[in-house]
């Protein structure tokens, strides 16, 4: 398909465009693209072009552009909703994404744990643990099914109306912290059992035969193996919890998504959010195409395993 | 060791003692009462059909099957009794499996040393002299860095009998240790098996390859339905077996162009 093209479209002819030769040929090019080399570059560079030109076309043209723009993407109250002023009512934007930052990685940590630990007990043979098997299925089917905002607004609003000692009396970001941890453990110790079992069942045999407890050749053996083939569906997930942390808002916790309804609904213009947006786009991107290179670098393993 | 039922020495005349053992999965009777001997230093070979029962045993010896009836001694000591460590009788007896079941995260030296630190808490610089040594006597040496997928499937088994014979064992149980293996690469495995036997190697071996089990063993067994249909040396079952289902199953492996 690369070998013909529209006649007037000769490389040379785009060597000035800066997108060019740029983005989208060095390292990433060749996984985005389907096929690699100079004239597949240009090619997908100027359909781009052309794709993005259309839609701020589109964009520009609408009835209501001008009223959207003003509303979504006023320059003047982007910067004010980014660097906030506590005097005039509002928060910034900037400082309340810190909020979130620091709710994701508590959150990460505590999920990673807590999942592993159901997922354990699931894929646990032992009678005695019966119980405890019940149970952890129970959580895994109760939190899967329950939207994650009520779990919010659940341990938001009703452990502090329980009026206990400690357990009452934390802040909003740790109640949230609390609900985002128990939903999404619940996912994850399902990814982790997938993992569990995709290691083969022969090497339980391999370790045990060598005298090997079971507690030994879970950490040593079957662990190392399973959460190497879980690691892009967990960041996955995690992309997905960096975003969730703004249902925490709902609480009434001053983070990025809510310093900017705040800023909204005093001023009447929701250019605040764009900004809330982009702040958890930088946030995501990374991570997203972090997950991506990990993908394409263990099917590169496999593909190598295969032909060995 | 030897109050919870192995023995630290091999000097009995018994190694392996199966008596009338049974193990069936689910519906499915894989052995039906079959009963073994073999002393110290001998060695066996177990031939029969693929479903005979061949590996089931070697598991069952080794602990990784409950057997459902019946008694197994080893070195001595009844395994078979509720109460046994299965993780201290496995300690004494090394098993090598058909797919050389390595490790793959880890290099060929931690595959060694891994049952030898974390099970015997032997210190990290012994085992890994020790295992540097076997690797080095199996031709071994310059691979101990390299991960398994990086090893040709003879380097793998080897290092998987190196493997099991880090931690020592008085017995090692080989289940069709070149049955995975491209026909160049069993030789270089059969070698290791011969110098195990050369060195007094207690073993109990379930093969394919009849010209290797009439060069190595002993005894040979052939099976047939989870049970022992035949057991004579090599010279005597290959060449005048006695019952009729012997002599059908050693005629289709020639006819097969295995012998």
């Amino acid at each position: 398909m690369t070998t013909d093209q529209e006649p007037g479209l000769e490389p040379g002819a785009l060597a000035g465009t800066p997108a060019s030769g740029g983005f989208f040929s060095a390292g990433r090019g060749p996984k985005l693209l389907s096929a690699g080399g100079g004239r597949a570059a240009v090619v997908s560079t100027v359909s781009t072009l052309v794709v993005l030109a259309a839609l701020v076309a589109i964009f520009l043209a609408a009835p209501g552009s001008a009223a959207v723009r003003h509303t979504f993407f006023d320059p003047h109250d982007m910067w004010q909703s980014f660097i906030g002023n506590p005097h005039k009512g509002y928060y910034s934007v900037g400082e309340a994404i810190w909020l979130n930052i620091r709710m994701f990685l508590v959150a990460e940590v505590l999920i990673l744990v807590l999942a592993l630990v159901v997922a354990l007990i699931r894929q646990s043979t032992g009678p005695v643990l019966f119980p405890l098997r019940v149970l952890a299925m129970i959580y895994v089917d109760f939190f899967r099914g329950v939207p994650l905002l009520l779990v919010v607004y659940a341990i938001g609003f009703g452990v502090p109306a329980l009026r206990l000692t400690f357990v009452s009396t934390q802040s909003f970001a740790v109640y949230g912290v609390v609900a985002l941890t128990l939903s999404y453990s619940a996912y994850v110790s399902e990814v982790y059992r997938a993992g569990l079992n995709s290691v083969h069942q022969s090497q339980v045999a391999a370790a045990r035969s060598l005298g090997l407890s079971h507690a030994t050749a879970l950490r040593y053996v079957i662990l190392p193996q399973a959460v190497r083939n879980i690691i892009p569906p967990l960041l996955n997930d995690f992309i997905s919890l960096q975003k969730d942390t703004a249902l925490v808002g709902v609480l009434g916790a001053i983070e990025a998504n809510q310093a900017a309804q705040i800023y909204g609904s005093t001023f009447f213009n929701y250019s605040s959010l764009t900004v809330a947006a982009i702040l958890f786009l930088i946030l995501t991107i990374p991570l997203a195409r972090f997950t991506d290179r990990l993908i394409d670098r263990d099917r590169r393993r496999r593909l190598a395993g295969a032909v060995t | 060791m030897t109050a919870t039922g192995v023995p630290a020495t091999d000097a009995m005349t018994e190694a392996i003692g199966v008596a009338e053992v049974y193990k069936s999965f689910g519906q499915n009777q894989v052995l039906s009462g079959i009963s073994l001997s073999v002393a110290a230093h001998e060695v066996i070979c177990l031939i029969g059909a693929s479903g005979s029962g061949k590996s089931t045993l070697l598991r069952c010896i080794n602990l990784l099957e409950p057997i459902s009836a019946g008694q197994i001694r080893l070195l001595g000591h009844d395994v078979t009794q509720p109460g046994v460590d299965a993780n201290l009788v496995r300690r004494k007896v090394g098993i090598v499996f058909q797919s050389y079941n390595l490790f793959p995260h880890m290099t060929v030296l931690r595959n060694v040393t891994l049952a030898p630190v974390k099970a015997l808490r032997m210190p990290r610089a012994q085992a890994e002299a020790a295992a540097a040594e076997l690797l080095a006597r199996f031709g071994l040496a310059d691979k101990r860095d390299e991960y398994p997928d990086r090893l040709s499937g003879g380097q793998q088994q080897r290092v998987a009998i190196v493997r099991a014979l880090a931690m020592q064992p008085g017995i090692m149980l080989l289940d069709e240790v070149t049955s995975a293996l491209d026909p160049e690469l069993v030789a270089e495995v059969l070698e290791v098996i011969r110098e195990l036997a050369a060195g007094g190697m207690t073993m109990l071996i379930a093969t394919h390859e009849m010209g290797f089990a009439r060069d190595i063993a002993s005894r040979v067994c052939f099976l047939e339905e989870g049970r022992i249909i035949e057991e004579a040396p090599p010279a005597e079952l290959f060449t005048d077996p006695k019952d009729d289902r012997t002599r059908r199953f050693l005629r289709r492996i020639v006819e097969a162009g295995r012998m």
